[in-house]
């Protein structure tokens, strides 16, 4: 029995390793959870993308859910995403705020020309300072808000369908938003 | 031909070293100031490269945070208070030594546990190796 303690004691590293091993490749742990789920969005009010002059903001956006997609022309994930928003993003039921996120208007404008718009709105915040209170710190980064202004889910890097199938349009339908694709 | 690389990767070098001081000139009070914001500074992490803390790292969401981090000193909040501020958006990951809480409770008494188990397992041997060592002949026990 002695014989095998160090064999054991090998064998119980070696399984260790193993579950970190596993641990790391089922978990993402650069994923920070937010800690604004289930408590109201932080006030907003930024200038729309296409009309500078005119500013969306949370109280215009209460009564109803809405996404909030943050995009950036300088986010290369953002250009993979972008196919998935322009086949899904009119069909989810809901209004989608693009969140042009710490971008210059030209720029941002250009990527839009060549990625498609599939937003209903977008508004810029060229500072970043507004994502900030949002806890956002890359891009994309995908929120659901509800009628009352709370924060429901949110999701960090792009959207894929299987994210929107399993994860977003569940969570819509909790909200009574009938979303136009089938399940 | 050496020495026109040479050149080349001092100026480099030069010009990162101007870089890394540029990265944002904070219009602090006086050092005191400025060394508190180092020591808060170290004390968090960036989000965006998670290995570095917010006092080195030149990602844009670091330097967004420095500012912010600068215009609550300059207003006076408390170290407390601007930390409650950053875990409030970005929860207890942006601190490097995170609060003693029963969530984290795993992490924190975690290795002890482990520690302990570890010193039982040797008393328990030791325990057992000792006994016949006393009780006969010393070497009887020595089968490997």
């Amino acid at each position: 029995m002695k014989l095998y303690l160090p064999l054991l004691g090998f064998l119980a590293v070696i399984g260790l390793f193993g579950v970190g091993l596993w641990w790391n490749s089922t978990h993402n742990t650069t994923l920070v959870p937010s800690p604004l789920i289930g408590k109201p969005a932080p006030d907003w009010k930024l200038p729309l993308l296409y009309q500078p002059a005119q500013t969306l903001d949370k109280t215009a956006m209460l009564g109803h859910p809405y996404v909030i997609n943050v995009f950036a022309s300088w986010c290369y994930v953002c250009g993979d995403e972008a196919p998935v928003l322009m086949a899904w993003g009119k069909d989810l039921g809901v209004p989608l705020i693009g969140y042009d996120y710490r971008d210059s208007r030209a720029d941002a404008l250009a990527w839009l020309g060549r990625h498609g718009d599939p937003y209903t709105q977008i508004v810029a915040d060229e500072s970043g300072r507004t994502a900030l209170n949002f806890g956002v710190y890359g891009a994309p980064e995908t929120y659901l808000i509800d009628a009352q202004g709370i924060i429901r889910w949110k999701h960090i890097g792009p959207l894929t369908p299987g994210v929107i199938r399993e994860q977003l349009l569940p969570r819509l339908r909790e909200l009574g938003v009938q979303p136009k694709v089938a399940a | 031909m050496t020495r026109w690389l040479r050149l080349a990767l001092l100026g480099l070098m030069l010009g990162t070293a101007f870089a890394a001081t540029a990265i944002d000139a904070l219009p602090f009070k006086n050092t005191a100031q400025e060394v508190r914001f180092q020591n808060l500074t170290r004390q968090l992490r960036c989000l965006v490269c998670q290995n570095e803390d917010l006092a080195d790292s030149n990602a844009k969401l670091a330097q967004d945070l420095r500012l912010v981090i600068f215009q609550q000193m300059q207003a006076g909040r408390s170290d407390a208070q601007i930390k409650q501020w950053l875990v409030d958006r970005y929860s207890d990951y942006v601190l490097y030594k995170p609060p003693l809480k029963p969530s984290n409770y795993a992490l924190w008494f975690g290795p002890f546990v482990v520690l302990l188990l570890g010193a039982l397992g040797v008393l328990i041997y030791l325990r057992r190796r000792a006994q016949p060592l006393m009780a006969s002949a010393p070497d009887e026990e020595e089968d490997w």
